[in-house]
């Protein structure tokens, strides 16, 4: 009951002073936040750096709610590799490996086929209409690192948007109420 | 400054720092093992070679693929993901990479092993270019960690090739 009747007290005796400060302070949160993630697709040179498995095609490799990390560099696509690509047509990104690649002597261009390593066959199916082949622009990124799980909080979030609303409120409030 | 909220954001942030810390030093760990593995395949048959309507050449072969991995886990391994890919030159591509066999390891135990297998995905060519082509054959690895970065590297063979004319 006392941290209540706590916190009622706190927002009663704010200040001006005392809410520019942490106007100040959520603003250097929200901006700090946004730096790293700049930063980190400069470093990476990919779009996302990070995504999260929403598909079980690559299990018991990567699962749904696993967090990939994106490197996007200048070296050549090669089987074998994760690949992170947009087909058109579809929204959301796909990670699936690389089977199958067919490199131009003349000009470089790469026709690669990629499939999940839990589907039963290529990817085709996943491809454009009439698409055979994934060419260079379709690709992000490949995946060069792994962390499982984190990927849930934002799959949770996206899904029952209420939890975010609450996440939200709650961290306000917080800001708001602490003393600091 | 001591209210129940300050303590457990401080237990929480520092949890979530220990954990994060343990992810790395776990993944970092993956650099002291220094992996030796071995690997021999057999082409044992051609069982057809022909020309597809659409015109691209295509085979089908019977493999023999022994492989010790063993030395490719460690205590951060999930799981080893193989595949023997046919890689060789034509005239127009400088480079042409056909996965024909893959499978998954999941444990240390099964990483030395032995199989008979045809090709699992369709051999096909981007032309005409595979009679009497010779190419080699490559065991790729790619090792999956329970957190952090990910290996891998490869067994190039070469030394094989397909018939003057097709079966």
């Amino acid at each position: 009951m006392g941290w209540i009747g706590d916190t009622v007290d706190s927002i009663k005796s704010i200040q001006i002073r005392q809410l520019l400060t942490q106007a100040v302070s959520l603003g250097m949160i929200v901006t700090s936040a946004l730096i790293i993630w700049k930063a980190l697709m400069c470093i990476t040179g990919s779009e996302s750096p990070v995504v999260v498995v929403l598909s079980g095609s690559m299990e018991p490799g990567f699962k749904r709610g696993d967090i990939l990390f994106l490197h996007m560099s200048k070296d050549p696509i090669r089987a074998g590799e994760i690949v992170v690509f947009n087909v058109d047509g579809r929204e959301i990104p796909i990670v699936h490996r690389v089977i199958k690649v067919h490199e131009r002597q003349d000009t470089g261009e790469v026709d690669v086929l990629t499939k999940g390593d839990n589907n039963y066959g290529d990817d085709r199916l996943l491809y454009a209409q009439g698409q055979q082949w994934l060419h260079r622009h379709h690709i992000m990124g490949r995946a060069v690192g792994f962390l499982p799980y984190v990927g849930w909080v934002t799959i949770i979030m996206t899904e029952k948007p209420i939890i975010k609303y609450i996440l939200i409120g709650a961290l306000g409030l917080l800001v708001i109420t602490s003393k600091d | 400054m001591h209210s129940f909220g300050y303590r457990l954001n401080g237990l929480l942030t520092f949890a979530v720092t220990i954990l994060a810390l343990m992810c790395v030093i776990a993944s970092l760990s993956d650099n002291l093992n220094i992996p030796s593995p071995s690997a021999e395949i057999q082409i044992m048959n051609i069982n057809w070679f022909q020309k597809q309507p659409k015109g691209s050449d295509e085979v089908s072969l019977t493999m023999n693929i022994s492989a010790d991995l063993q030395s490719l886990f460690t205590w951060n391994t999930k799981q080893v993901f193989i595949f023997v890919a046919a890689e060789y030159e034509t005239r127009k591509n400088s480079l042409n990479q056909v996965s024909l066999w893959d499978a998954i390891i999941p444990a240390k135990e099964r990483s030395k092993f032995w199989i008979r297998s045809s090709n699992k995905y369709r051999f096909v060519d981007h032309g005409k270019n595979l009679r009497g082509k010779e190419f080699n054959l490559t065991l790729h690895w790619h090792v999956m960690p329970k957190t952090g970065k990910m290996f891998a590297d490869k067994i190039v063979m070469s030394g094989y090739s397909l018939p003057e004319e097709y079966i």
